[in-house]
């Protein structure tokens, strides 16, 4: 029943919302601060979209809800639903970019990589929150792109960090077999250039297992390579249904589960929960919290799912995509009171907000002020370094929930980064003529 | 590059023999579940002339109403039976308001309304039942779960699931019942009959609508069956819709109209696809039998246009 009164609540929510756009279109560039979420509650990744769409959409009407918005100005929030699908991603910018919108999420590296042309000559910022494009992260050359706290590629290199610290440092890599599955899309291949570049440097075998997006729930002949090539770690970038099926395959074949890394979009609470107690000891990356002990959420909570305001319910607060989606609305909020301190304007345009992420600083004692602290480790964005290679943690499923298994571990960023910068002379190498850069730095 | 091809492959089956059976095993399982997919696209062919595009979201709709019910309080087995009655309303639903209005107009238009379906089961399945994946109800359901491993050898051990035995012995049950229905009884004939020959059919006395809605009701029970087997194996998602479409090969393979075809063609992708993907896979990176079954069946085709069960037409001119 719950199911029912949520879908009613869902249709009258879109109902106000897709009429209220209709009246409110007109004035939002006067009194409210325009910010479309680019959200998937329907189809294949859905999983993995809703507790995310979730989690960005509460924060942000918590902020309304309990503050009047940022700086005293309501934050207008309208989600288009792109079903991971880059066309009608393409398809939800083009139709909301003309009402004001102020920063871009597009919650996919198919739609990321087909905004990054568009967003400097349409002069809003997207926020491809650890996620994208990797070398978007040199500021100089995207300027208008920001994929903080981190870059795929440094996840790769924390992953195959802390392989090294658990065989006793990364010279032990040496002779190893370390499996690679993974989304075959955008997405999943990314990170591929530098795990390679890093099986040459430490001498291990890397063993790539690609899963066509229509084979994500069809994974047997994955595993059953993996049974045969006996890899002695397996790194997983899965998303959307992809997650669960590879965890219950790998319970399947046997595979010692503490050996089994997924990124931290591979480190939801379903992705792990399907594989029963034979998950047990599965691990992920993540950056944003565990766990719902936070005064922030419990605001969430009063404020937004008390009011009958979310399409979730309060058991699902806590659970790590949906504290993704959180944090990720965290960082859109604080780059508007940032825009909004360095223009001393209330209602901030996109080329505001690009200042104000580039100017973005959520120390811990702003974090703490937010009542979010130990929430995301401290980060800083630069004019020069829009992701920030910051440390992330991993941690490891104890067949009910997800506890931390690990310290802050720092990317390797003397590797990443000269990769990264490489990457983005490629990039406007061949979509010349790039343009330069000409934006203002404000720091 | 030639010692890859010609002979690796057959050395490492023989050096490992116990990987070899498992590969087997796996591609036994998924041809039969390929076979449980294309026996629903067949059964309204046959019936209707009608390629039904709707049978993979048919899938879906019917594990998601199973698990969704149970989700809200309605226990296992009254869940199993309230989607059994759910697929057999839809089954009527589709043939009054989709077959019947469209009844002699071009196969086409009808493969477009199929289309249409699907769009309305996607958009209805998510506003009752939302977007989520849901865990198939397996246990609850009796159905055996773990797995069983076999040694072999020093190092060898062949780990077969149980649900994958069940999923066989279901669809082996289904087949034959199946068989027994077209074969032993009145309806049944009475659908070979309009398989036949529609307007023979008619002039015989026989309910074209009537036939209409038994035959999605029982591809609507394959469906369920399909439905709960693959939800088992890994969720019921919005995502095994896609799944669903690798019957295509199986059905080009076994032909459109032919029971035995789809069991004999999805056991033929099913090891197929996995012994190519296993031992040929890798010489091109992986992720091949997306497309192999195609191949497969395209090869298929070159000696027998209609496929291995389907029927040969002659036309005169």
């Amino acid at each position: 029943m719950r199911n029912f009164k949520q879908l009613a609540l869902g249709t009258a929510v879109a109902a106000g919302v897709g009429l209220s756009g209709i009246l409110t279109s007109a004035v939002q560039a006067q009194d409210a601060n325009y910010v479309p979420l680019l959200t998937y509650r329907t189809g294949p990744y859905a999983g993995s979209g809703i507790p995310i769409a979730n989690g960005m959409h509460d924060y942000l009407a918590m902020l309304n809800a309990r503050d009047g918005g940022i700086g005293g100005v309501k934050i207008e929030i309208e989600e288009c639903e792109t079903g991971y699908n880059a066309q009608k991603g393409v398809e939800c910018y083009e139709a909301t970019k003309g009402k004001g919108a102020v920063v871009y999420n597009p919650y996919s590296t198919g739609i990321t990589l087909q905004l990054i042309p568009k967003a400097g000559v349409d002069k809003v910022p997207v926020l491809s929150m650890g996620y994208g494009l990797s070398a978007a992260a040199v500021g100089n050359t995207f300027p208008w792109i920001f994929n903080v706290p981190d870059t795929y590629w440094d996840g790769a290199s924390v992953v195959i960090k802390y392989i090294g610290e658990q065989e006793g440092g990364l010279e032990n890599l040496k002779g190893k077999k370390i499996g690679y599955i993974f989304l075959d899309a955008g997405y999943g291949r990314e990170p591929i250039p530098l795990l390679e570049q890093l099986a040459e440097k430490y001498g291990f075998e890397l063993l790539k297992y690609p899963v066509p997006g229509a084979e994500m729930q069809n994974q047997s002949s994955q595993w059953l390579n993996v049974r045969r090539d006996r890899p002695d770690y397996m790194v997983m970038w899965g998303w959307g249904a992809m997650n669960p099926t590879a965890v219950k395959e790998a319970v399947k074949i046997r595979f010692p589960m503490d050996k089994f890394i997924g990124v931290w979009w591979s480190a939801g609470d379903d992705d792990a929960a399907a594989g029963g107690e034979g998950a047990k000891g599965y691990k992920a990356l993540n950056f944003s919290g565990v766990g719902s002990d936070f005064p922030a959420l419990d605001d969430i909570k009063k404020h937004v799912i008390d009011a009958g305001q979310s399409s979730t319910d309060a058991e699902s607060v806590g659970s790590t995509l949906y504290n993704r989606g959180v944090l990720n609305s965290v960082i859109i909020a604080e780059g508007i009171r940032t825009a909004q301190e360095l223009t001393g304007k209330k209602v901030i345009t996109g080329e505001d907000m690009r200042m104000g992420l580039e100017a973005l600083n959520l120390d811990e004692a702003r974090l703490k002020e937010l009542g979010l602290s130990g929430f995301a480790h401290p980060m800083k964005v630069t004019c020069e370094d829009h992701a920030g290679s910051h440390p992330v943690f991993v941690q490891e499923w104890d067949g009910k929930k997800w506890r931390q298994a690990s310290d802050w571990i720092e990317p390797m960023t003397d590797i990443v980064r000269p990769l990264l910068e490489a990457a983005a002379a490629e990039y406007a190498e061949k979509n010349a003529p790039w343009p330069a850069r000409t934006e203002p730095c404000p720091n | 590059m030639l010692y890859d091809i010609f002979i690796d492959p057959f050395v490492q089956m023989y050096e490992m023999p116990d990987f070899f059976l498992q590969v087997l095993w796996e591609g036994f399982v998924a041809g039969i579940l390929y076979a449980l997919i294309a026996l629903g696209f067949v059964l309204i062919f046959k019936a209707s002339g009608v390629f039904n595009f709707a049978q993979g979201i048919m899938v879906v709709f019917a594990g998601l109403t199973l698990v969704g019910l149970n989700e809200n309080g309605v226990p296992a087995y009254l869940a199993l039976l309230l989607t059994i009655a759910v697929m057999g309303v839809l089954a009527y639903g589709v043939e009054r308001v989709v077959m019947r209005p469209l009844v002699n107009q071009p196969e086409i238009i009808l493969l477009m309304a199929t289309i249409g379906l699907t769009y309305f089961l996607i958009g209805f399945g998510e506003f009752v039942f939302g977007g989520e994946p849901k865990q198939m109800i397996a246990e609850q359901l009796g159905l055996p779960t773990g797995s069983t491993a076999f040694e072999m050898g020093e190092r060898g051990l062949i780990i077969l699931q149980h649900i994958d035995i069940a999923a066989a012995v279901i669809a082996v049950v289904m087949v034959a019942a199946l068989g027994v229905f077209f074969n032993k009884t009145r309806i049944g004939r009475a659908l070979r009959a309009v398989a036949d020959d529609h307007q023979a059919a008619l002039s015989v006395g026989i309910s074209l609508n009537q036939i209409w809605a038994i035959v999605w009701f029982a591809a609507g029970l394959v469906a369920l069956a399909t439905g709960i087997m693959w939800g088992a194996r890994s969720d019921v998602s919005f995502a095994l819709e896609i799944v669903a479409f690798k019957a295509l090969p199986v059905l080009i393979l076994g032909g459109f109209t032919s029971i035995p075809g789809a069991i004999v063609g999805g056991l033929i992708i099913g090891f197929g696809e996995k012994i190519g993907e296993l031992y040929w896979g890798g010489l091109v990176g992986g992720g091949i039998e997306s497309w192999l079954a195609y191949i497969i069946a395209l090869i298929f085709l070159l000696f027998r246009p209609q496929g291995l069960f389907g029927e040969r037409i002659i036309e005169r001119i």
